[in-house]
């Protein structure tokens, strides 16, 4: 039987990044949360996780450079990367994409319409989906 | 001594020498030189009257002397010797030649060198027949014989004629050469004359006339007629003045001759001297000088014409200067004219004002006058030495001897030069300087004033600067702070909605039995959080989307879209409110809409809030929204129109301001912000396009976004 994929999510407000984590968990996902950039990055290489959930403004290191670095890194470049930030700004969703992430979603978003976008972007099929280690 | 020859010798020639006779006359006949001659007749002698030896000499008309012409049988040197003057009668030549005949000299009996040599010998003068002293030579031979005497008689007669006869013609040639040069020599002089001469008859014909006379009387067959009639012409006035003369006044006398030059036809006054003249062959003549006065009289009236002038120009000098003088004396200002050396040669009344004093006038208008006139020459002189320019300009500080006052004066003056460029006079006009003086400081009076004003209009503009500078500086301030507050919006909505995110979350999860199962109270309650977090979500997606605007971080996004498809999407997305508001919905698309190249998303946005905003304030009734495209000015329009409230007109503007509504009192009936228009207005700006409200207060509006089909980036 095939395990629940497993989303990151990382946010340093708690109370959203355990919102979602609850919320994802019920929806049926295996979850596992990072405050910043940093733990992100030891969480990504330490699970692979299917999704990485990814706020851009994070102590430590920030999303962008986080995001930059997993893509990086072949043993982390093929998670898609969902980028989640309260910046609604024009330069904040050019940023993240330059910075590699899959997608956008401006916060705020409601748990199920994350659940949906995770959904959709774990349906899509991916290039180089070759997982290490998979 | 000497004996005659006897005369029977030469009666009686021999037969054989008649021939020889008639050969040698012929021979003599013949020639024309008297040496060539005398050499026949020597040689004659010898070969025909057996002579040893025979002279035959010729007196020199000049000198008298006896020189030997041709010899025979005797040597050059004794040729020589005989050389004898006619007047030694002691020699025997001499003797014989003024001796009526021959006569023969014995041997050494005559006195001096024997002419022949040794022996005696015969002398014949030739010729015999004339008289001594018109005898031209002698012929000496030897020896002496009957027959030799007479041949020698025969000969010194026949070859003495010749002689005679070649003497003369000689003499006849010489004298005509003499004659010949003397014409010459003559004609050359009156040709060097330079005034025509002539020597005429009585009847006026030309006898002599140098070249120049030639020239006016004088014309030769081939020359023009005008020449010919021309000189004709002189002839008959030339003859005519002679005549006159003649009659008038037979001595010399001068008087005036008009002829024609045959050469140019022009004019030429002579002066005629003639003078009668009287010639032992000729008879009567008349000599005449001609003088070309022609010039003379030109010059004579040129000269009359130049002094006539001089006495028109002495007229006009006259009247110009009392012209002059009437001028200067007009002039109120000082004038005077003064000589190189400085006096004064011309002045007006005002100046005598200030350079005489009257008769009788007191000490100090002396003084005061000299103390001028000082003062003017140190002036004058300064002007002399001025050099290269014309004019002279200066101050002289004088006094007006009648009021007893200093009188500062302007000199202005002038040089006057002579064609030579020296200068001959001075011309010097004063201006008072008073009034000058005063306006100069009058003048510095006002410029101080002006100066004074420059200056605190300086100050002014400099305030003006500086206020200009504050304003600017708080214009950036400004900007700085609308930037300032645009990027607080932006930093506050994140964090508004960081803790929305969460409100919004939980709600979700809560409503959604994520938690378990709530009552409906429980579900009523959190559904009244969940619209209140979502209207305050709503408001500060509003204020952001105005921060964006002022902030300039909204770009357009330009595609192509159609117009019926974007209308069917609105009214998808609103119809739930539609529903829950019980309100009916149509759409209308007029005429063929072209597609549209904008911001969908923007045109999206605005339609959208001008619905929303429909639905809000209509409480029951219909909403429509119709789509059209205006040709002429290529611009679509999306109208949106309720049966709602209304909006009065007064208020009609006034919605589309910040935080506005119609009347605040809606707000809490209605809800909003009040930023919808606001920003629809802000985001229809930058489409370029606008919104037009129709309404009626309590008869329902109409909001039609006009954009261009073309958007442009601004």
């Amino acid at each position: 039987m095939t395990p629940e994929p497993l989303v990151l999510v990382v946010d340093d407000f708690q109370d959203n990044r355990e919102m979602y984590a609850e919320y994802l968990a019920f929806s049926g996902f295996r979850v596992i949360q990072a405050a910043n950039g940093k733990e992100a990055l030891d969480q990504a290489f330490a699970n692979r996780p299917d999704i990485i959930i990814m706020d851009l403004s994070l102590p430590v290191m920030d999303g962008w450079e986080a995001t930059r670095r997993l893509k990086a890194d072949q043993r982390t470049n093929a998670i898609p990367v969902v980028a989640l930030t309260g910046h609604a700004m024009q330069g904040h969703s050019k940023g993240a994409m330059e910075a590699g992430c899959d997608s956008f979603v401006a916060k705020p978003c409601l748990p199920d319409q994350l659940v949906a976008e995770i959904r959709k972007m774990l349906s899509t099929p991916r290039v180089n989906a070759a997982k290490a280690g998979g | 001594m000497a004996r005659p020859a006897p005369a029977s010798a030469a009666a009686l020639p021999a037969e054989s020498n008649a021939v020889a006779r008639l050969a040698l006359a012929e021979q003599l006949i013949a020639s024309d030189d008297a040496a060539e001659c005398a050499q026949r007749a020597v040689d004659w002698l010898a070969r025909h009257a057996a002579a040893k030896a025979a002279v035959c000499a010729l007196v020199d008309p000049e000198t008298d002397e006896l020189r030997a012409l041709a010899g025979f049988g005797i040597t050059p040197a004794q040729l020589k010797r005989l050389s004898v003057h006619r007047d030694e009668g002691a020699h025997p030549v001499a003797f014989a030649l003024s001796g009526p005949t021959p006569i023969v000299f014995a041997n050494g009996k005559a006195r001096g060198p024997p002419p022949l040599g040794p022996g005696p010998f015969v002398a014949v003068p030739l010729p015999i027949a004339e008289r001594p002293e018109a005898r031209v030579g002698i012929l000496l031979a030897a020896p002496p014989s009957p027959e030799l005497e007479r041949e020698a008689r025969w000969l010194a007669d026949a070859l003495g004629q010749k002689l005679v006869h070649l003497r003369a013609m000689r003499r006849a040639v010489e004298s005509e050469h003499r004659l010949q040069r003397e014409r010459e020599l003559l004609l050359s002089v009156i040709n060097s004359v330079p005034d025509p001469v002539l020597l005429t008859d009585t009847e006026g014909r030309i006898i002599i006339s140098n070249s120049r006379a030639d020239a006016l009387f004088v014309a030769r067959d081939e020359q023009s007629e005008g020449r010919q009639r021309a000189v004709t012409l002189n002839n008959m006035l030339f003859s005519a003045a002679l005549s006159s003369q003649a009659i008038d006044e037979p001595e010399a006398a001068r008087r005036e001759l008009l002829l024609v030059n045959p050469t140019e036809g022009t004019d030429l006054l002579f002066e005629l001297l003639s003078t009668t003249v009287q010639h032992p062959r000729e008879g009567t003549g008349f000599v005449s000088i001609l003088r070309n006065v022609t010039d003379l009289r030109a010059a004579t009236e040129q000269i009359e014409e130049n002094y006539r002038k001089l006495r028109i120009a002495e007229a006009d000098v006259r009247a110009e200067r009392d012209r002059l003088d009437l001028v200067i004396d007009s002039v109120a200002d000082p004038i005077l004219v003064t000589d190189a050396s400085g006096k004064i040669l011309l002045m007006n009344a005002p100046a005598e004002r200030l350079f005489t004093a009257p008769e009788g006038s007191g000490d100090d208008m002396q003084r005061a006058v000299r103390t001028n006139d000082a003062h003017f020459s140190s002036f004058v002189s300064n002007v002399f030495l001025s050099g290269g320019a014309s004019r002279f300009r200066g101050e002289i500080s004088l006094a007006d001897p009648q009021a007893a006052r200093p009188l500062p004066v302007e000199a202005i003056s002038g040089k006057v030069l002579s064609e030579h460029g020296e200068v001959t006079a001075v011309v010097t006009i004063l201006h008072d300087h008073t009034e000058a003086l005063d306006k100069a400081r009058l003048y510095e009076q006002l410029e101080r004033a002006s100066k004074e004003l420059q200056e605190k209009v300086r100050e002014a503009t400099a305030e003006l600067v500086r206020r200009n500078e504050l304003l600017q500086r708080q214009a950036i301030e400004l900007e700085q702070a609308s930037q300032l507050k645009s990027q607080f919006l932006a930093n506050m909505s994140h964090e508004f909605r960081t803790p929305l995110n969460a409100i919004l979350g939980y709600t979700s999860m809560l409503l959604q039995g994520v938690n378990g199962e709530m009552t409906p109270p429980q579900k009523k309650n959190l559904g009244r959080v969940d619209s209140n977090a979502k209207h305050l979500l709503n408001i500060i997606n509003d204020l952001l989307d105005i921060s964006r605007i002022e902030a300039g971080k909204m770009p357009l996004h330009l595609e192509q879209f159609e117009l019926p498809t974007l209308l069917g999407e609105l009214l998808a997305e609103v119809e739930p409110l539609i529903q829950k508001a019980r309100l009916s919905a149509t759409t209308e698309l007029t005429g063929d809409l072209p597609a549209v190249q904008g911001d969908r998303q923007k045109v999206k946005q605005i339609v959208l809030n001008l619905l929303t905003n429909a639905i809000k304030f209509t409480p029951q009734g219909a909403i429509r929204v119709s789509a059209g495209y205006d040709a002429t000015r290529d611009e679509i329009s999306l109208a949106v129109k309720d049966s709602g409230i209304g909006i009065a007109e007064n208020d009609q503007q006034k919605i589309f301001d910040d935080f506005r509504q119609a009347d605040d009192s809606v707000t809490r009936q209605y809800g909003g912000a009040g930023l919808g228009l606001s920003i629809c207005r802000r985001l229809a700006n930058m489409l370029a396009g606008r919104i037009i409200v129709e309404s009626k207060l309590g008869a329902g509006s109409t909001f039609t976004l006009h954009v261009p089909r073309e958007g442009r980036r601004p």
